[in-house]
């Protein structure tokens, strides 16, 4: 690691912390209904929105009508986004000409339920297969919706802490408007002009044929992607514009630009934990939160910028220079951009999927095992490092129930959290979150890693579903467990290496992400719905205190310990026994001789 | 005639000496030595019975070890008759799974097998006695007690055994209630008050009372006592559910993470063309050791046993939930006399107006009380002695007129050798003065409404028409009460101190004892909305009362803890009985609720820090063969692959075994604030559990090395 890559980690860091209570703040006032400094610009907007769809935005609704609307709002957000794809070749800026086969129905179904569960995974090609007019009408809509909706999802349960004896928890569609309005917009509007501003392009026109020194024919892809770029990062929706995402000059052109899409990435999760805060009453509660995030998202930093650093020793052991210099990055180079180096690649890895966002700036595939490890498990946590947007908070509020839960008791009481008692329903729909979750990372993977297709099938091409990937050994291994737990997690980052488009991969992964999104957050509005109604218990000495060390301590070993005890078996049969093998020198290559690349 | 009662157990009960540094006394009136032989016979049979797959399904974790040794034990036989497989390790397995199931249910068995042991002996006491019913003509006709029901009346004479629960409606007497409360001093039992109540099974020692029966055969007190100790009504507490929920949770995620390591390894061994995929011996014991069996073994022995200590106090709590929210209470509500002060009053001192000597108002104060056989008028005497070296007189009777305490007069004293000796209420004793021509000084009343306002009660002096002074009497709080309300405060709970005083006097007494707050001038309804109102602001109250006007409170606090010695209502209304009629023994439920849940939290946190060694040993033996390098994830250095996964079987299966005594007799509880509490277990309990099963699981492994076992 070098000095100027860990400085560059702590200003990440240090800007995310500056930013955390003036924004949560500003969110406290827009989901209180209280007025904010963007009132007078934007109220009107609001108000337009509610006369349109007829919203009472003073209604509140108990914890069952909110699940209603929320999933009322994604279905119709699903339909959507699945009948634009089908027919975008009727429908306008499309130069390129994309027609319906382009975007075939189980594709166009994963990637319907990919945008509106906030998961953004790729099995299209967005420079390949989509109009202008589906990125922006039926993607870029949906990377504000999903998002929406899932801060939506945190602030019900925020209420759910919050309040006491009430049987309501916020009004689903008035907390969507104004998470759009007032923090999802304004900040989109000025990200895409700083995109810009970077060279980032924004236009409608036909692709660019040029020919290059070489004298070849190349087709360069334009489109409207600054404007995407922005809510892509902010919404921690992750998908990109093009099928490089992030890593493509257009999408990220410089090393500020890189700083700004992580920013943005963060800077919501990390503001909602203020949020968090203020609006149970007490700002060290959410300070708690914010101090166990830092803490996981800085070590699984320094492990995969150490190994990434670090790069493999069988390449350093024919001689090749893998130390750092003046001129030169060393490492493991492979897959990364030179323009991002192995610090900003590393950073962005961990960030993207800290976060349930899934934009990469670098192939995640070409990570050394430990440094590939670390996205992977960040996944495992159930993205509750910082977090998606909305679900980060409501994933560690989870864990929180749990952590308090069983340690809690070692106090001498039942186990309260925010004076409100963990009983029964709540460490119910806690657990049934969490099942849901390692149910289908495990068991999607599990399918995919034994199941046979027979010839002529609809599923997918003959033989074993395993044939789809293009490493063998626990490197594939780790290439099925990264897609489902990425889909499950609703990150939507690849470990690519897997071919995913065929109707088996596009099915198992399209419900893998249904699974991840609402069999975890419809448990934890119950919790909501639950928890609202209850009294609090005022605080004493005998309280378990949930805003100190100790409590960042015991909340960040619930989630490693949980995380690690779920997946351990599977990790060890990926990328921890690949680790050992890269130290003792052995490669897996048995695919590669029949594919005529290895000689 | 009467045959000598058993009472269990012989040792007079007696609270140990208060102790500041722990809520806890320490030598338990009912306790049995944790492995009593007969208990432990009786338990070791029992956990054969209890691997009925029926009953063990209100298990889910113990279940599905059942299952897997089931499993295994199929594929045992299976591979006796084929041959195939290593007989000797599945074996082992097979035999190691079927006794951590035995070692569960013996863990439950054992905390079952301490209630039946006293349910037993309680039993013994219930012989069919006759009773004299009364007819309704007045004959009295005599009856076995099972014929007896609610509403008849008896007559009991000295010797007698009372047939049933009843209320004495006439005369007075003297009953052995060492059946109930291990207490072999006689208590008094009389018509009208609060000492009214009697129990069936206890025995009249002299006089004659007349007793009227409130409970059915079978549902009498003795009855519902032996039930509850027996745990036949025995209902999981809410947290006990939600804890199961939790494990039972767990219990699904392993067996996901497991079931799908079957297709992973497949995969695995195609690729890495070697090794072979685990056998279904192996993948059994990695869901055993990684279920949580340790708290899902013992959780229900430390529900049984929280209730057992509380008994062990002479406590009788009528539900587990009871016990559990003691642990929760965040108000005491603490009735002055007899918990806070010592029952009654004291004199301390005795204060002279001008022109009086100290040794005149002793001779007066104590010849006016050589009558007066209260506490407060003995303390007198006693203080007259002690200061004042007056010695103990006695007059005789027909010289002296004694004149008793009247509420109309409000006071008391001794026509004697023709002086007129009075003590009473200040401003009687001046009027009684006045009406004799004598004076007070100005400043009198200013002397006794000092001592009013510091928590005493004065009590003047007069000699005829001749005023002499004041006595100091005062509320004498408890030693070590101060500590203990101080640990109170520490833990987070509130002490609340009840009291009929006025709000002078319960001010001083409440700020020498430390509590946080009182209620003075309380009337049983002032009580009922002190309650209400804390529990409106989230508060869990906890209260002590006898007298029937208790009963409401005692009903609407989460814990009420009624004396044995009060009504039949107050009783009836508590959710838990003191047999020892101690109300201190309030803070002790509380312990001991907070000990109970402790230990659950405690073994769940070990049972789940646990894991992480069982992963480090059984890992790289299921892939070693497959995979080599994954041999560098054998941090233990265990020795093979079979024994790898045997000592982490044993290991998970012995420290059940181990912690039944933890879980029977509950972790140590220290009064500490949350703070220094959870740092304190999580080190012990969640560290310690992530550590302690390395050696343990090595030591295993050498040992099975050794023995040439694998």
């Amino acid at each position: 690691m070098t000095s100027i890559g860990i400085l560059q980690i702590a200003i990440f860091l240090g800007i995310i912390l500056a930013c955390t209570k003036p924004l949560g703040a500003h969110m406290v006032k827009v989901f209180e209904g209280q007025r904010t400094f963007l009132h007078p610009v934007l109220r009107w907007l609001e108000v337009l929105t509610y006369k349109v769809t007829g919203i009472k935005e003073d209604v509140e609704q108990r914890w069952t009508h909110y699940t209603a609307a929320l999933l009322s709002f994604s279905i119709f957000g699903f339909l959507l986004t699945y009948l634009l794809q089908r027919a975008q070749g009727y429908l306008p800026f499309n130069p390129q000409n994309f027609g319906t086969p382009n975007m075939p129905p189980d594709l166009a179904f994963n990637t319907a339920t990919s945008f509106v569960t906030n998961t953004n995974w790729q099995a299209y090609s967005g420079e390949a297969t989509m109009s202008y007019f589906v990125q922006m009408a039926a993607l870029a809509v949906q990377n504000f919706a999903s998002a929406a909706a899932g801060i939506a999802v945190a602030v019900a349960l925020i209420r759910g802490f919050a309040r006491q004896e009430k049987k309501t928890i916020g009004n689903f569609w008035a907390d969507v408007t104004r998470a759009t309005v007032y923090v999802l917009l304004p900040i989109s509007i000025v990200g895409g002009l700083l995109y810009v501003s970077q060279g980032a392009i924004q236009n409608l026109k036909p692709y660019t044929e040029v020919t290059t020194v070489e004298g070849a024919k190349q087709v360069i892809a334009q489109g409207p992607v600054a404007s995407q770029e922005a809510i892509k990062q902010l919404g921690t929706n992750g998908g990109g514009f093009f099928n490089a995402n992030s890593s493509h000059p257009f999408e990220n052109p410089t090393p500020l630009s890189n700083l700004l899409a992580m920013f943005l990435i963060f800077v919501i999760p990390a503001a909602l934990t203020y949020t968090f805060g203020k609006m149970v009453g007490d700002t060290r509660q959410g300070w708690a939160i914010f101090a166990a995030f830092s803490v996981m998202f800085l070590i699984g930093v320094f492990v995969c910028y150490h190994f990434e650093q670090a790069g493999n020793p069988i390449l350093a052991n024919r001689g090749l220079q893998t130390a750092a210099t003046s001129g030169q990055s060393g490492g493991n180079m492979e897959g990364k951009e030179v323009r991002f180096g192995i610090a900003n690649s590393a950073l962005f890895a961990t960030v993207t999927t800290d976060a349930s966002c899934g934009a990469v700036n670098s192939m995640h595939d070409s990570y050394t095992p430990i440094g590939g490890l670390v996205p992977l498990f960040n996944m495992m946590t159930g993205e509750v490092i910082f977090g998606g947007v909305g679900a980060g908070l409501y994933g560690i509020l989870l864990y929180c129930i749990l952590a308090v839960f069983i340690a809690g008791l070692m106090v001498g009481r039942t186990p309260e959290y925010l004076g409100k008692k963990i009983e029964q329903k709540e460490v119910k729909m806690a657990m049934l979150a969490v099942i849901a979750t390692a149910f289908s990372i495990l068991v999607f993977a599990a399918l995919s890693s034994v199941i046979t297709f027979p010839a002529k099938g609809y599923w997918n091409p003959q033989g074993a579903a395993i044939a789809n990937l293009n490493n063998s050994g626990p490197h594939g291994f780790g290439e099925i467990l990264y897609a489902y737990t990425s889909s499950t997690g609703n990150n939507g980052s690849a470990f690519a290496g897997l071919t995913v488009n065929t109707p088996w991969y596009d099915l198992t992964l399209g419900l893998a992400q249904l699974i991840g999104r609402f069999l975890f957050l419809i448990p934890l509005l119950a919790a909501a719905g639950s928890l609202v109604m209850k009294k609090k218990v005022p605080e004493t000495a005998g309280t378990f205190p949930t805003h100190g060390p100790l409590f960042v301590g015991l909340l960040v070993g619930t989630v490693l310990i949980v995380g690690a005890l779920t997946f351990f078996p599977a990790l060890s049969l990926g990328p921890i026994v690949e680790h050992y093998l890269m130290q003792s020198g052995k490669l897996f290559s048995m695919l590669l001789p029949t594919l005529g690349i290895w000689s | 005639m009467p045959t000598t009662i058993a009472t269990e157990p012989q040792v007079t009960p007696q609270l140990p000496p208060d102790d500041p540094t722990s809520l806890l006394p320490k030598k338990l009136v009912r306790a049995r030595p944790l492995f009593d032989p007969e208990i432990v016979n009786r338990a070791v049979r029992a956990s054969f019975g209890k691997l009925n797959p029926v009953t063990l399904l209100k298990n889910p974790v113990m279940f599905v070890v059942e299952v897997g040794a089931a499993i295994t034990t199929v594929f045992l036989i299976r591979d006796l008759f084929t041959g195939a497989g290593n007989l000797g390790f599945q074996f082992q397995i097979s035999l190691w799974l079927w006794f951590t199931v035995l070692f569960a249910n013996f863990a439950e068995a054992m905390a079952e097998a301490r209630g039946k042991a006293q349910a037993d002996s309680l039993r013994k006491t219930k012989t069919d006695a006759i009773a004299k019913r009364l007819t309704s003509s007045g004959t009295v006709e005599q009856v076995t007690a099972s014929a007896l029901r609610a509403g008849d009346c008896v007559i009991c004479d000295a010797r007698d055994l009372i047939p049933g629960d009843g209320e004495v409606i006439e005369g007075i007497a003297t009953v052995d209630e060492s059946v109930i409360t291990g207490e072999s001093a006689p208590v008094i039992r009389e018509s009208g008050g609060d000492r009214s109540a009697v129990t069936g099974g206890t025995r009249v020692l002299s006089d004659q009372i007349k007793i009227k029966i409130t409970s059915n055969p079978g549902e009498t007190f003795l009855d519902r006592m032996i039930a509850l100790v027996e745990g036949a009504e025995r209902q999981k507490t809410p947290n006990e559910i939600a804890l199961n929920i939790l494990i039972a949770g767990l219990t699904l995620i392993f067996l996901l993470a497991v079931i799908t390591l079957q297709p992973y390894s497949v995969f695995s061994v195609a690729q890495a063309g070697s090794g072979s995929v685990p056998t279904v011996a192996v993948l059994v014991s990695l869901l055993v050791c990684l279920i949580p069996t340790t708290i899902g073994g013992l959780l229900s022995a430390i529900g049984i046993a929280g209730m057992d200590r509380v008994m062990q106090h002479n406590v009788l709590a009528m539900s587990g939930k009871a016990v559990e929210a003691a642990g929760d209470v965040n108000s005491l509500l603490l009735d002055k006399t007899g918990t806070i002060t010592l029952g009654n009053r004291q004199a301390v001192e005795f204060l002279t107006i001008n022109g009086v000597t100290d040794q005149e108002l002793a001779d007066a104060a104590q010849l006016s009380s050589l009558a007066d056989e209260t506490p407060e008028g003995r303390s007198i005497v006693i203080l007259a002695k002690e200061k004042y070296g007056l010695r103990g007189r006695h007059i005789p009777e027909h010289e002296a007129e004694f004149i008793p305490f009247s509420a109309y007069t409000r006071m008391s004293g001794v026509n004697f050798e023709g002086r007129q000796l009075r003590k009473g209420a200040t401003d009687a004793i001046i009027t009684f003065v006045m009406e004799r021509g004598g004076e007070a000084p100005g400043y009198f009343k200013e002397m006794s409404d000092r001592i009013s306002r510091n928590g005493g009660t004065p009590l003047a002096v007069a000699d005829g028409k001749r005023l002499l002074g004041i006595i100091h009497l005062k509320d004498i709080v408890k030693g070590g009460m101060k500590e203990r309300i101080a640990q109170l405060r520490k833990m987070g709970i509130r002490s609340v101190m009840i009291t009929g005083d006025n709000p002078l006097t319960a001010a001083a007494i409440a700020s020498e004892a430390g509590v946080d707050d009182f209620l003075a001038q309380a009337t049983p309804k002032d009580k009922l909305e002190y309650i209400r109102k804390e529990q409106a602001s989230g508060r869990l109250v906890a209260m002590t009362g006898d007298g029937t006007n208790d009963a409401p409170a005692l009903a609407q606090a989460d814990v009420g803890l009624a004396m044995n010695t009060g009504t039949t209502a107050a009783k009836e209304a508590g959710n838990m009985v003191d047999l020892d009629s101690n109300p201190t023994k309030l803070i002790e439920v509380v312990a001991i609720g907070k000990q109970l849940l402790i230990t659950r939290g405690a073994l769940t946190t070990f049972s789940i820090a646990n894991d992480v060694a069982k992963y480090f040993a059984i890992i790289p033996a299921m892939f070693m063969a497959t995979y080599p390098a994954l041999g560098k994830l054998n941090i233990m250095g265990l020795h093979t692959p079979q024994s790898a996964v045997l000592a982490a079987v044993i290991f998970n299966a012995l420290i059940i075994i181990a912690l039944v005594p933890l879980a029977l007799r509950g972790v140590k509880y220290r009064p500490l604030d949350a703070a220094s509490l959870l740092r304190r277990n999580l080190l012990i309990y969640g560290i310690g559990g992530i550590i302690a099963p390395f050696p343990g699981i090595w030591l295993i492994d050498q040992l099975l090395v050794a023995l040439r076992m694998a």
